[in-house]
């Protein structure tokens, strides 16, 4: 459903929305972000298993509940409304999108349950230091070792990469280049080989690590060479999914500016009353409203497997990418002074919101990638 | 009475559509016997040419004469404006008079609210209506005022009163627009076009009969007129289509379209043609240069996400959920993407910008995109205007300080006009 919620997905987002409220508020948020692992194993697990979030669109063969695109978009964006400090986006977007586009029966059957279960935290290594988001800037190698692989080089900006107990790693074979060559592995976190070091990052609330592969044993996952699809389509995937997680965070940040504006009270008057707030508030909600619209969208579009998928997820994270850093800007700047302070909450979401811009492209490069496709087939 | 249905609606129009239309009837004398029927106007009161039908079902019976293509009765224009306002708050003689030939096309409206001193202020107008000698006579000047040399009659709103509070002295009438009191003038646009109309009235008549509702009521009366107004531009998109089919009633619909939808030729050029964006970057060329992809791409970003946006809140309409903010929005989103997109095609123009006409690309259909664009953040409320009312209606914020309301009239300062 590209334009509306059902009454059921409307009833588990006002539960989700509740839950969060009450066991994610912001004074847990900075607690967890001053934290090296950046969320609590235990507190995670818990809140996991009541609500079953990992488990939302995994097929329920694999111990999942099998929704869609639609539901777990829910869930991110009531996620990133609460900039909540935990391993969902590593293990339930990114890791479980790729087991899933990529593996083999056999292999989902034995990682895809843990995951659902809660007690398997997994993320996806597929940057370098180049910093590139597509499999072409991919430079670490894998070579066959015995009966299993070798991983050499490096991994970047992976997400809960210091923590995550399963790590998928996009590898090629040496001397292959491009889109050839490619294969997805799966690594446990204290693989032999294997070195981890948490980056220090932007945004305090989405940890992320560098990692470095010495001889480092690997378990292929899903046909040797052929990862190049599967891994666009995971991106896709992520990238329809962190726009949705972004809305929610634009959403709250407008919201928390306009409670504040109808507080604050200047020259006798509330700032409310003054024009320039509310033109300011009015610009705020179009065009959160219209990233919204195209975030939904998006996540429909996967879920109806449209052909024009990835321009139309191209389009949302444009969108939102300019939307959500467009509405810190002003939300900082309409709570004043006070905006700017770390005591004030606005800077949670202005991070993430910059560290969202970024992440996996920012709104540049996902506007020529939208064109890249709408002119792929014009003549040369 | 038997309940009605969506099945029971459908057959029973079906069934006289079937056996009444005939597209080589007359346009009037069709569309009275529709009007007879009932199925013209079937949301309508029974009394008034209507079957008390559920604004609800009303799409049914409109689904039915695009299925046969009977020509529906006329709804184009102020006219529908008008037949909404005179049924809320018209006496049955003002229905009598004035419903049947709205109805059949054969009259013309035009609404006489803009003044060249109240805009955006419209409870503002200093037009004056006093009584005299069992008249009102009418003196002021009205402006934007589409179709004006064309109306039989107009839906003014004058000031009656000036001692009450703006909003309280207002009286609404209706003008008959043939008279000698009344002057129409074109109003030439910046854009060459002369769409609407300058209205000065000296000494105009309206007998004392054609007041709608009371004295001082004016205001409430103009705001059922604006209401339908904000819900009609859909309607009047689709109508303007007509019909390429042969027949006598199809030859005088299309020539009542030609004339209707004459004024508007230059409105997809005021939107700034999205739709043109893609053609006229790979026919200059822009295509290929990586800073106007940019800027291509965040016109139809936009773009898209608006349209996605309207279809949210139609869908929360249709399913009737209360609307979301997502229903407020689309007027000033709008005028964002018209000035965007504007831009694109300057960039995409290049030095042919600085030409007009036939000398220029497309004949001057690009050039006059940059020529009408700036109408779309003012015409049917400013940019300014609708982020107060979505900040005042949607999002609550205090309203703006009034330094009239409480005010006589006549001591608010105001424009001063002739």
């Amino acid at each position: 459903m590209k334009f509306s919620f059902s009454n059921e997905q409307q009833e588990f987002r006002e539960v989700l929305r509740r839950f969060l409220t009450d066991r994610a508020p912001t004074k847990e948020v900075r607690r967890l972000m001053e934290t090296d692992a950046g969320y609590e194993r235990d507190g995670w697990r818990k809140l996991n298993e009541e609500l079953g979030l990992t488990a939302v669109r995994i097929p329920e063969e694999y111990g999942g509940q099998g929704f869609g695109f639609g539901e777990q978009c829910i869930v991110l964006e009531e996620m990133g409304r609460a900039v909540l400090c935990a391993p969902y986006f590593s293990t339930a977007v990114l890791a479980a999108g790729a087991i899933m586009n990529a593996g083999k029966e056999a292999e989902k059957k034995i990682l895809l349950p843990g995951i659902a279960g809660g007690e398997t935290i997994a993320t996806l290594a597929s940057a370098e230091d180049n910093g590139q988001w597509d499999a072409s800037g991919v430079a670490l190698t894998a070579t066959k070792s015995g009966a299993g692989y070798m991983l050499n080089g490096h991994k970047s900006f992976v997400i809960d990469g210091a923590t995550a107990d399963l790590i998928v790693v996009l590898a090629r074979a040496p001397g292959s280049t491009g889109e050839s060559g490619l294969s997805f592995f799966t690594v446990p976190g204290d693989a032999p080989g294997l070195t981890r070091r948490a980056l220090k990052v932007m945004d305090p609330t989405r940890k992320m690590a560098r990692l470095e592969f010495s001889n480092t044993p690997a378990t292929l996952l899903g046909t040797e060479g052929a990862a190049a699809a599967p891994f666009s389509k995971t991106m896709t995937e992520a990238i329809v999914c962190l726009a949705n997680e972004m809305v929610g965070g634009a959403d709250r940040l407008r919201e928390d500016a306009l409670a504040y504006a109808m507080m604050r009270m200047q020259f006798g008057r509330p700032i409310a009353s003054f024009q320039s707030m509310k033109h300011k508030q009015a610009d705020m909600l179009v065009e959160v409203e219209l990233a919204k619209s195209a975030a939904y969208y998006a996540a429909a579009a996967l879920d109806d497997g449209d052909d024009d998928v990835a321009a139309t997820a191209s389009l949302a994270k444009a969108a939102v990418s300019d939307a959500y850093i467009q509405t810190g800007v002003h939300a900082i700047q309409i709570h004043g002074g006070i905006g700017f302070t770390w005591d004030n909450d606005t800077h949670l979401w202005f991070k993430r919101a910059k560290a969202s811009e970024v992440l996996f492209g920012d709104a540049h490069h996902h506007r020529e990638m939208m064109m890249r496709t709408m002119t792929k087939d014009d003549a040369e | 009475m038997s309940e009605l249905t969506e099945a029971s609606v459908r057959a029973e129009a079906r069934a006289w559509l079937e056996a009444n239309w005939n597209p080589n009837y007359g346009l009037v004398e069709w569309r009275t016997k529709l009007i007879e029927s009932g199925w013209g106007a079937p949301h309508w009161p029974k009394q008034w040419y209507g079957r008390d039908l559920p604004v609800g079902l009303v799409p049914v019976v409109d689904e039915e004469f695009a299925r046969i293509g009977a020509i529906h009765v006329a709804k184009a224009g102020i006219r529908t404006l008008a037949a909404a306002t005179i049924l809320a708050h018209g006496t049955d003689l003002q229905k009598e008079k004035y419903l049947r030939r709205i109805l059949t096309g054969e009259d013309t409206w035009c609404q006489l609210f803009s003044e060249p001193g109240s805009g955006s202020d419209v409870a503002g107008a200093v037009t004056r209506a006093e009584m005299k000698g069992n008249q009102w006579i009418i003196n002021g000047q009205k402006v934007w005022t589409t179709s004006a040399h064309k109306a039989h009659w107009g839906l003014l709103l004058a000031r009656t009163d000036w001692d009450q509070p703006k909003h309280r002295g207002l009286s609404y009438f209706i003008l008959d627009m043939k008279q000698p009191g009344v002057d129409v003038h074109p109003l030439r646009q910046m854009n060459g076009y002369a769409s609407f109309n300058q209205v000065f009235m000296t000494d105009a008549v309206v007998p004392p009969d054609m007041i709608v509702a009371n004295v001082g009521d004016g205001w409430a009366v103009t705001t059922t007129t604006l209401m339908h107004e904000r819900r009609g531009a859909d309607s009047l998109r689709s109508w303007a289509r007509g019909s390429d089919k042969p027949g006598r009633a199809y030859d005088e619909e299309r020539a009542e379209i030609a004339t209707v939808m004459e004024p508007y030729k230059w409105y997809p050029q005021r939107a700034g043609r999205v739709d043109l964006i893609m053609p006229r970057a790979r026919e200059t060329g822009a295509i290929n240069d990586p800073v106007a992809r940019q800027e291509i791409a965040k016109v139809l970003v936009m773009a898209r996400s608006a349209e996605w946006t309207a279809r949210r809140a139609r869908a929360a309409q249709e399913q009737g959920r209360p609307q979301g903010p997502e229903g407020s929005l689309g007027k000033l989103i709008s005028s964002h993407i018209a000035r965007a997109a504007a831009r694109v095609h300057t960039q995409m123009l290049g030095a042919n910008a600085l030409l007009t006409g036939e000398d220029s690309p497309m004949h001057g259909v690009v050039a006059e995109i940059l020529v009408s664009v700036p109408a779309s953040s003012i015409a049917g409320g400013t940019d300014e205007i609708q982020r107060n009312i979505i900040s005042e209606r949607v999002l609550k914020m205090p309203r703006e300080a009034s330094v009239d309301t409480g005010k006589p009239f006549r001591d608010v300062p105001r424009n001063t006009v002739g």
